[in-house]
């Protein structure tokens, strides 16, 4: 998914109506691009033999494919389904569509991110696997393919859960799955070359429109910087007089 | 129409804290009913919880997603909310249930607003966004963050239901889960959590021990934990836990946008970097500007 960078300070629009997405510096999704380093070295080790990156949403996410691409990924599908950034196309519609192109392409695994960084909604790669009926394995710190199961250690509240899914299945990744590698020059110049098929949410007969209404998007409560204590005896004094120790 | 709330016993046990605070988030919206997939002691435990009209009990060993999920979707029928604490499990199994229904699914809910409209923050906190569903059965995870604990005092019936079958799509392996005697973290009411500047996992232990002085949980940043100095269920941030203690005390961590999004709502926010610049000391309180080498061992031994 092409995503604000995180980097990027976000400002809420003065009337209400969202987030500034104009201008601003746009990146793939951290997370996807664990998703596609992992792809890649999949590949690398001959358990794959095609990486195939998909994007929804706006004509502008071709960059994005584009640098997945760079990075290693064989080819690319491009879905437009918005024809403006803030228009955001819902976990729902992404999965349905992506399950359009699963049925299409028959993948023996797709990797998702765990969350887009923009709308926090973590659930595309969970409501993809429930649409196709695959098996899941959500929030992966460690992949194994073997035959036709993956071994999956994820990341759960407690520590780590390890589970085994039947293949084809939908994976999602956490932050510490892998680093992902930079593409380096001669690799994006030779990303310009490989395909990418550019196709629309209708063509697969999708609809879009959204379950949820936006009524409004507003500043969280702000906070204020305190005070700088001198030393760790005035600190202590501080805390007590909170009454938090 | 009524409530089906899906507790969390993934871990063998209810996670009794975090349903009880799903609990006072739903509570307006109707009678609530929790089913729990786990052990009977914790239907049980969930039956003693005050505001639930009755418990749902499915055997379950390991709350796998696929087999929850239909459980769940198969219940639904009768219900015009199907909600959840955001907790890990819940995360895995909701949106696969509302894909199942044909509905979205709406995490972290901050507030609910009415039985349509909800808030939930977005961009890493930095918006909150308020949402109206137009969904037959309305979907949503709950941070529990946001809301106070439901007390004690119910007497609810408990009901058997069906397991859904296994239809061998995942299997368990196994869970390496750290046994610690240190209170949880998200229900904690004093949060210690070290970052990068720790340098080291061995140095690590100076966090452990004003935690252990304060009677804290111990959080760390994502540096700290991608460095091995802590590990990851200790991730405090847009990525990983989100608290709201009395209490946060964030030692050597710089304050990127990713972690306060897990902190900001602390109530007491104290911060020991020796950057005067670091942007932690943006939104905290009390600010130290030390050496945690020489604060932090200072600061345990004070106290
Ligand atoms: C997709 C994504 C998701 C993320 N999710 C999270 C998340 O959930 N949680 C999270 O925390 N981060 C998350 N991050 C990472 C985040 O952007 C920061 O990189 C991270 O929080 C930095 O951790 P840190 O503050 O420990 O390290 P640094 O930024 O390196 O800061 C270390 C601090 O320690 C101070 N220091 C060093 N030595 C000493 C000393 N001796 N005494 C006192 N102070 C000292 C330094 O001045 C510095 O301020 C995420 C990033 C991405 C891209
Ligand atoms: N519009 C999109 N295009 C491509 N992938 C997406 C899109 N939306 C979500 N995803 C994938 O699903 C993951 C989780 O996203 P979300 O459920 O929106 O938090 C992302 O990390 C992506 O891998």
């Amino acid at each position: 998914k092409r995503v604000i960078d995180y980097n990027v300070k976000v400002r809420v629009r003065a009337d209400g109506g969202g987030v500034d997405l104009s201008n601003v510096k746009m990146s793939m999704n951290p997370f996807d691009e664990i998703a596609v380093e992992e792809a890649i070295r999949l590949k690398e080790s001959g358990v794959a033999s095609e990486v195939v990156v998909v994007s929804v949403g706006v004509k502008q996410a071709a960059e994005t494919l584009r640098t997945a691409l760079a990075m290693g990924a064989d080819r690319a599908i491009l879905v437009v389904a918005a024809d403006d950034v803030h228009r955001d196309i819902e976990p729902l519609a992404v999965a349905k569509i992506l399950a359009a192109v699963a049925k299409d392409e028959q993948p023996g695994l797709v990797i998702a991110g765990k969350q887009a960084i923009d709308n926090d909604m973590n659930a595309t790669g969970q409501m993809l696997a429930a649409l196709l009926g695959w098996g899941q394995a959500t929030f992966a710190s460690e992949v194994v393919v073997e035959g036709g199961s993956a071994t999956v250690t994820r990341e759960v509240d407690g520590g780590l859960q390890t589970i085994r899914v039947q293949l084809p299945a939908v994976i999602t990744a956490d932050l510490r799955l892998n680093e992902p590698r930079y593409a380096s020059l001669p690799n994006i110049m030779k990303a310009k070359k490989k395909p990418l098929d550019e196709k629309t949410a209708a063509d697969y007969g999708v609809d879009v429109a959204p379950r949820l209404t936006v009524v409004g998007t507003a500043e969280p409560a702000g906070r204020k910087a305190g005070v700088k204590v001198g030393s760790v005896d005035e600190l202590i004094a501080k805390l007590k007089d909170e009454g938090v120790i | 129409m009524a409530v089906l709330l899906l507790a969390d016993a993934s871990g063998g046990h209810l996670a009794a804290d975090s349903v009880s605070k799903t609990l006072t988030a739903v509570q307006s919206l109707g009678e609530v009913h929790v089913l729990v997939a786990g052990p009977a002691a914790a239907a049980a435990e969930a039956a003693g919880l005050s505001g639930v009209a009755k418990v749902l009990h499915a055997e379950d060993a390991h709350g796998l997603a696929e087999p929850v999920a239909a459980l769940v979707a198969g219940l639904a029928g009768g219900y015009g909310h199907i909600a959840a604490p955001s907790t890990a499990f819940a995360k895995n199994v909701l949106p696969r249930v509302a894909a199942l229904l044909d509905v979205m699914v709406i995490p972290d809910v901050t507030a609910v607003i009415d039985a349509e409209t909800f808030e939930r923050p977005i961009y890493a906190g930095n918006a909150v966004q308020r949402v109206r569903s137009s969904d037959s059965v309305k979907v949503f995870t709950v941070r529990t963050a946001s809301f106070p604990a439901a007390g004690a005092g119910g007497a609810a019936e408990v009901t058997p239901v069906a397991a859904a079958g296994d239809g061998g799509l995942s299997s368990w392996v196994e869970d390496r889960v750290a046994a610690s005697d240190r209170p949880e973290l998200t229900s904690a009411k004093i949060v210690v959590s070290g970052g990068r500047g720790l340098g080291s996992q061995e140095n690590f232990a100076l966090i452990e021990a004003l935690a252990d002085k304060l009677g804290a949980a111990v959080g760390a940043s994502r540096a700290a934990v991608d460095s091995g100095f802590a590990p990851n269920d200790l991730q405090v941030g847009q990525t990983g836990k989100v608290v709201a203690p009395q209490l946060y005390v964030a030692v050597g961590i710089s304050g990127a946008i990713q972690h306060l999004a897990g902190m900001k709502d602390a109530k007491v926010i104290v911060a020991v970097n020796k950057d005067e610049e670091a942007p932690i000391f943006q939104v905290a309180d009390y600010g130290l500007v030390a050496d945690l080498f020489q604060a932090l061992p200072e600061l345990t031994g004070k106290l």
